[in-house]
């Protein structure tokens, strides 16, 4: 049997918005991922924590408070402080076209802005893992 | 409404009216869909009639707008007597820059304000906490102190203008704050209109921004109860909304089942503490979501009124009418904006201010058309509140009472959403009551199958949004947005270091201190919260006392 992609599911922040990430948490599971979902209010070092001891390959944050150009690029240095370079993280919400390009320099390899369908989501975990 | 001869000869005419028409029609033509459903995914009829309304009693259920059950309204005269209040939520950066916004907004006929608050201000911090890094000024002002209050209001005359805050947990802080910055401009307390949200049962299901457990936050609520009916009695102490349960995927039927349940408790707490029912839930107001199925919407609008008014009566004993009124703010649809083609979104909004209108709003946000994208920028804000402009005097539909009603449709409808929303309070109750319903998880839960099954109608085009998954064009030029410097957050933080100097601050730590006495005892809490405010101790420093004494809530995570 393959095993399952396990992928964490974080919301940095304060901000309480959670339904997308509630719906890509199902979409993920109906797509046969095991999906561990940490809940609102998250420290970067608190969602960092949880890839590590979820031993995930792909982390997916959801942000739609306008802090994504702080909150983010802190969760990738930390990634890299211990060593996890080669988790995929994508992030998604409400995130203006102009920062994308610089989340990506930050490292974070796919950016879902609203409207974007849950099987696009999937198809790009399943297309786009950086550890097998 | 009719008698059963009448019924009789309508229900012939219809099956008459099926063989000789509908039938031979849909055979040459069959219909667009096998099922037609509402936005909350109720199926529709082909047509409504007399029959759907069989023995609907007009003078009961129906009625007439300002008398029980308040059906068609809680006004006799509703807009013919004065429009319903527009009002802008609107809130960014540095007190000085939305108090600027504020000014600009009552420039353009803007009838009352409406606070949006920072993350960090929602939740208790002071925007030089760690936690708060990043979110200072962002999705609202940062206000840290009455210092930022006073700036917050500077030049505008409190005992004119309404203000609502969009404030829960630390909702006795911020009314305190406002109830300082008003008597130092010379109005009294019990002068100044207004509301508070002040509704931390939906925090906790849907829109995230609680502190403290359930049992203090009641506490909390029916302090503040309590001393307003007192002291600020033309203040509305709590918004009890179901805006943000709707946002979080919910149908329209649970919208109101949920909301209202969350008020039951609201009222059952406060009758607990002592309180006079007829006194104090004639200060209750609620809040709901425009979306854009605009009969289901209407009809949505007409059953909350009819059956909080019955749970008042029934189930409450209420006798004083006011008590029975369900009056309510209504905010457009967020998440039914989309950041394709926005400019769409403006007829989006122009299809939700119908909906509440007509439904019977008391005030209304109309939403501007680039917020799924950023924070407004002026000229959308005016596009929106140009739109209620635009309804209240071009289209006629403010012109009469309840002009809906009497539909077979929209009367059939407002039956069915308030048995949906009626049984989802009998589970509640079943459950032991919202706290406990919460607790397992049931809510949530709820919501997110509705979502859920939301979204995969519109991946599998069984729904369609225009500009999303149909009539779809490349865009190069997306509209300018709104950004809020991160200097706000430096600027801020200097602020506040600042004011933290040039105060007294051994009357702080004193007032600090007969907070934590009070806080641990049974007495009302708002009288120790405004000596604390009125030295300027911080948001963060009363609500770090509250958070020591009533520990924080953690949430039940339910996928």
């Amino acid at each position: 049997m393959i095993p399952k992609i396990r992928v964490v599911l974080a919301k940095p922040g304060l901000d309480g918005h959670d339904r997308g990430a509630k719906v890509i948490a199902q979409a993920l599971r109906d797509a046969g991922m095991e999906v561990i979902y940490t809940g609102i209010r998250q420290t970067p070092q608190a969602i960092v924590n949880a890839v590590l001891q979820e031993d995930a390959s792909v982390l997916g944050l959801s942000i739609l408070s306008g802090a994504h150009n702080h909150l983010l690029p802190k969760v990738m240095e930390l990634l890299k402080a211990n060593q996890m370079d080669d988790v995929l993280v994508v992030a998604g919400g409400v995130i203006p076209d102009e920062d994308i390009p610089g989340l990506k320099e930050a490292g974070i390899k796919e950016i879902f802005t609203p409207g974007t369908s849950m099987q696009k989501v999937v198809d790009y975990i399943n297309n786009n893992l950086l550890r097998k | 409404m009719f008698d059963s001869n009448e019924l009789n000869k309508i229900k012939k005419e219809r099956q008459d009216w099926e063989q000789k028409k509908l039938n031979p029609t849909l055979e040459r033509l069959p219909g667009r869909k096998d099922n037609f459903v509402t936005g909350s995914s109720d199926l529709v009829d082909t047509i409504y009639s007399p029959e759907n309304l069989g023995d609907l009693d007009y003078a009961e259920q129906v009625g007439f707008p300002g008398q029980y059950p308040f059906t068609r309204g809680v006004q006799p005269t509703m807009y013919r007597g004065r429009l319903w209040t527009m009002r802008q939520y609107a809130g960014f950066g540095t007190a000085e820059e939305s108090n600027r916004r504020y000014k600009y907004l009552l420039e353009q006929g803007q009838t009352g304000l409406s606070v949006a608050f920072d993350l960090a201000t929602q939740i208790g911090y002071d925007s030089d906490f760690e936690m708060s890094y990043g979110e200072v000024g962002k999705v609202g002002v940062a206000i840290d102190s009455l210092a930022d209050i006073e700036t917050l209001f500077k030049g505008i005359p409190l005992d004119k203008v309404s203000t609502s805050m969009t404030i829960n947990s630390p909702a006795a802080v911020l009314l305190a704050m406002y109830i300082v910055v008003a008597e130092k401009q010379g109005v009294p307390a019990s002068k100044i209109t207004g509301t508070i949200q002040n509704d931390i049962l939906k925090e906790y299901v849907a829109r995230g921004t609680y502190i403290f457990p359930p049992k203090p936050s009641m506490r909390l609520i029916t302090d503040i109860f309590a001393y307003c009916s007192k002291h600020v009695p033309r203040w509305n102490t709590i918004s009890i909304s179901g805006y943000h349960i709707r946002e979080a995927g919910s149908t329209a039927a649970q919208e109101i089942g949920f909301t209202l349940a969350n008020g039951i408790a609201y009222v059952q707490s406060a009758i607990d503490a002592g309180l006079d029912v007829d006194s104090f839930a004639t200060r209750l107001s609620f809040f709901f979501n425009a979306y854009n199925d605009l009969l289901e919407e209407v009809a949505k609008f007409r059953a909350a009124r009819r059956l909080w008014a019955t749970i008042m009566k029934d189930r409450f004993g209420a006798k004083n009418e006011k008590a029975k009124m369900l009056r309510f703010h209504t905010q457009t649809g967020g998440s039914t904006l989309t950041a394709q083609q926005p400019m769409n979104n403006i007829a989006r909004v122009t299809i939700q201010t119908l909906a509440a209108v007509l439904g019977g709003t008391q005030s209304l946000h109309t939403n501007s058309y680039d917020e799924a994208l950023a924070l407004p920028t002026e000229e959308s804000v005016r596009v929106a509140l140009r739109t209620q402009q635009i309804v209240a005097h071009e289209s006629g539909v403010a012109d009469t009472v309840d002009p809906l009603a009497g539909s077979y449709y929209i009367e059939a409808k407002t039956n069915q959403i308030e048995k949906q929303a009626l049984d989802y309070i009998k589970k509640i109750d079943r459950l032991g009551g919202v706290v406990s319903a919460i607790e397992k998880g049931y809510i949530q839960k709820e919501i997110q199958t509705s979502s859920y099954r939301y979204l995969s109608d519109i991946e599998k085009e069984e729904r369609i949004v225009v500009g999303v998954n149909k009539f779809e064009i490349e865009e190069a030029n997306k509209p300018d947005l709104l950004k809020v410097d991160f200097l706000v957050q430096e600027e801020q933080i200097k602020k506040l270091q600042a004011m933290k100097q040039g105060r007294d601050n051994e009357s702080v730590q004193k007032s600090l201190f007969e907070l934590r006495k009070v806080a641990e005892s049974k007495n009302n809490i708002m009288p120790a919260i405004l000596d604390a405010v009125k030295v300027y101790a911080t948001l963060g420093e009363i609500c770090g006392v509250l958070r020591e004494v009533f520990g924080e809530y953690k949430e039940t995570i339910v996928l």
